[in-house]
């Protein structure tokens, strides 16, 4: 049975031209681009000219972009490596109880450092309230860091207001946007951010790669050391097909966006639609048009997680609990929690699908009406 | 085209490339995720780690995959350091470290460790004696590369686990990036807890590599996020660039079991060539060398120079490593090793692969000649 992929917020497949690309360069770019020779000279363009292209979708300066070894290794630079430099203008940090575990486990550790991190509940919706946040900032905050696009509900954050809001406050403003990538604007001006991640393999490009856009002047310490490389702010040999990838698929992902912005949306009516038709009960976790369009996170009255899983990927259907990355375990979601308390039966009912490169609409329709199948059974 | 510039980086290997292209088209899923397209990204990742422990002779759960070479490095030393501090606070080195593993332990230094950087003789070799008469009560780490990357020596690694392995306390990390595929190495012995190894020097991918971390030996870790690499090591894992990584090593073991004759054999056509031609200087001992790596100074000619002229004829070779800070024009390595400022200004290192052949060394040693006396001349 040929699988149907409805997890692309976990990671993607990669795009033919993506691989084709990295290929290529793992051929004839393999040089070291620290080397001087015409080899690794070679080698610096190809990095060099990725790093314009990012530039430019982000609307950065190409000096402002870091290549790193993924979204994780970008939060925890970004979150470790301004708080202890800036350890002198204060110890406090402001997050959200729904961001990804790679921010959230930084905080942690930051704690354990001797900072106090305030981490904001959303509403119902999945929603900051930018008046709390407000309400948290004290002359002591050097850091906010809230994610653009939460990776379980898809939820947008306000994050331009948020920027408009710490302006003029001496707190870096970070922000999560691997789950933003591809199907959304992305300004760093616009929306005023000091740091803002992005990983490449959300977006059809090779895993091990991501980005941590920095800002010009923003105070920052690194977390690995060793060679000259990335402006000494990441050193280690770049990985220079990696980087090419990633270019390749961030060029395609500009070009699509508004196409796969209006395809993952019908995907998500067809998906609804057939459910409504199938007079299955749901809820829809999270704002229903506040989102973005690649995922929508279900709950199903009478039903829990295991049971859905396992049914689904009896079908063929692959979809999941929130986060991928709680190594294996279906542990409550935290974003879940957040929203509606660790009493509400929809943290142990929910599943998250996401469509992407994968999918098309018959197999849309193909799972929706599988899902509804079981549902309906699980419920008799 | 001759690429004599390996110990930078290398050419991926054509079936490693293979591997990479299958595992991205076929298992493109998060290993994280539990429905099928996610287990078999995790199978996939268990095999690979499975192999590897046994060309390691090591246990699968003493593998943590990292993004290279460097972070390997830092995650070991920063890792001992942060979790063990209260065993005490010193580190032993040596002044011929890689550049990720000095400012990993200057990084250190800032935080209040203690750091014995030990000096090397004329042949880049520590001393035994003085490494043991430099352990402290306060020492918790030894850190000492397997193989130097400039000029090729390879320390008493096992003497120095026999030492260790004396002090209960005491970690011993060993940088074996340049060794592994090239000499025999040994990492499952008493006394030796951690060892570095990067993919894109034995003709894997960049961005990958892996830490070797002796069985229960608790490491702290930076990254932090899902949890993934026993909790080591955050991030989603690279799936495609391990299963690389796993065909590489095999590969470079089945080089150095059937042909490490043939690199012994380039490397002393080399030197005889590179020693008749009048004022050279050979850095690389003739003892306790690996087979690869050749570093010569002709003194007064400027080793950028030479390189480019070598280039003109398509080969190519390097200076100092790519990725050395500190003195701007002298290899830092070469002046711990006591050699004149003159030589130290005009190193040349070829490192070679299991690829090249003796053709290419016969070519090489002609324009090597032609090169030298044209630019002697000061004709070009
Ligand atoms: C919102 C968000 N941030 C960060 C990450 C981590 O990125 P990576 O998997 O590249 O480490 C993920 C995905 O796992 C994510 O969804
Ligand atoms: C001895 C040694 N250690 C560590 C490294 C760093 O490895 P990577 O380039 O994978 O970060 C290198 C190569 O640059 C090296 O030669």
């Amino acid at each position: 049975m040929k699988q149907i992929y409805l997890d692309h917020a976990a990671t993607t497949p990669m795009d033919p031209a993506v691989i084709d690309e990295m290929t290529d360069s793992l051929k004839n770019l393999y040089g070291n681009p620290s080397s001087i020779h015409s080899f690794g000279r070679k080698a610096r363009q190809a990095l060099d000219k990725v790093r314009r292209t990012t530039a430019k979708v982000i609307g950065a300066d190409e000096k402002e972009v870091t290549f790193t070894s993924g979204g994780t290794e970008a939060n925890n630079l970004a979150l470790i490596g301004t708080a202890f430099r800036n350890k002198s203008k204060g110890n406090h940090i402001i997050t959200t109880k729904i961001e990804h575990h790679a921010v959230l486990h930084a905080a942690e550790y930051l704690e354990k450092n001797g900072f106090r991190v305030t981490y904001l509940d959303v509403d119902k919706d999945g929603m900051l309230d930018v008046e709390k946040l407000k309400a948290s900032l004290t002359q002591e905050t050097i850091l906010v860091s809230v994610m653009m696009v939460n990776n379980e509900t898809g939820v947008f954050q306000p994050i331009s207001e948020i920027g408009q809001l710490i302006k003029d406050h001496q707190a870096y403003f970070h922000t999560d946007a691997v789950q933003a990538l591809g199907l959304t604007n992305i300004h760093v001006d616009n929306l005023s951010v000091d740091l803002l991640t992005v990983s490449s393999h959300k977006i059809n490009g090779p895993k091990g790669l991501g980005v941590l856009y920095v800002k010009k002047g923003t105070k920052l310490d690194s977390r690995q050391h060793g060679g000259e490389q990335e402006r000494k702010r990441r050193p280690g040999t770049e990985n220079v097909a990696g980087i090419i990838g990633f270019g390749k698929a961030l060029e395609i992902a500009e070009e699509k966006k508004q196409v796969r912005k209006e395809t993952y949306l019908s995907f998500k009516e067809l998906f609804l639609k057939i459910l409504d038709k199938n007079e299955i009960s749901y809820y829809i976790n999270g704002s229903k048009n506040n989102t973005i369009e690649h995922i929508i996170n279900l709950s199903f009255p009478g039903t829990n997680v295991e049971s859905l899983l396992t049914n689904f990927d009896l079908e063929g259907i692959a979809a999941s609990s929130g986060s991928a990355c709680s190594a294996g375990s279906v542990e409550p979601s935290h974003v879940l929690v957040s929203m509606y308390g660790s009493e509400n039966s929809r943290i142990i009912n929910s599943i998250r699908f996401s469509f992407g490169l994968a999918n098309d609409l018959s197999q849309v329709e193909l799972a929706a009406n599988k899902i509804a199948k079981i549902v309906k059974r699980l419920t008799k | 085209m001759i690429y004599f510039d390996n110990s930078a980086t290398t050419k991926p290997d054509p079936n490693v490339l293979d591997s990479f292209i299958k595992v991205t088209q076929d298992f493109y899923g998060n290993p994280s995720s539990m429905h099928d397209l996610g287990k078999n990204a995790e199978t996939l990742l268990r095999k690979a780690r499975e192999q590897i422990a046994n060309l390691l002779s090591v246990s699968n759960d003493e593998i943590i995959f990292t993004s290279g070479g460097t972070e390997g490095n830092n995650l070991a030393i920063k890792g001992i350091a942060l979790q063990h501090q209260a065993r005490g606070k010193h580190i032993i080195t040596t002044q011929v470290e890689h550049p990720s593993v000095l400012l990993a332990c200057e990084a250190l230094e800032e935080l209040g460790f203690q750091v014995t950087y030990l000096p090397v003789d004329n042949y880049g070799r520590i001393s035994i004696e003085e490494l043991e008469n430099s352990i402290t009560n306060e020492t918790i780490l030894v850190s000492v590369m397997y193989v130097n990357n400039e000029i090729g020596t390879i320390q008493p690694i096992e003497e120095i686990a026999a030492i260790t392995n004396k002090y209960p306390k005491l970690f011993f990390h060993v940088d074996a990036v340049q060794a592994y595929g090239k000499i025999p190495i040994n990492l499952n012995i008493d006394g030796i807890d951690f060892s570095t190894l990067s993919g894109h020097k034995i003709h894997g991918l960049k961005g990958t590599g892996l830490l070797y971390i002796k069985n229960g030996t608790i490491l702290f870790p930076l990254l932090h996020g899902g949890g993934q690499e026993m909790k080591v090591r955050s991030g989603t894992e690279n799936v495609a660039g391990i299963v690389a990584l796993a065909k590489a090593m095999r590969i470079q073991l089945d080089h150095l079991n059937e042909d490490q004759k043939s690199l012994v054999e380039m490397k002393s056509e080399l030197l005889r060539a590179i020693e008749k031609i009048d004022g050279t200087v050979v850095n690389t001992p003739t003892e306790n060398a690996a087979p690869h790596i050749i570093n010569f100074s002709i003194p007064r000619l400027k080793p950028e120079v030479v390189i480019h002229a070598l280039e003109e004829h398509g080969i190519y070779i390097s200076t100092k490593s790519a990725c050395a800070s500190k003195s701007p024009d002298k290899s830092s390595v070469l002046v711990a090793c006591q050699k004149n400022d003159e030589v130290s200004r005009s190193g040349l290192r070829i490192s070679l692969a299991y690829s090249n052949t003796l053709e290419e060394i016969k070519y090489f040693n002609q324009k090597l000649a032609l090169v030298v006396n044209q630019l002697r001349k000061g004709i070009r």
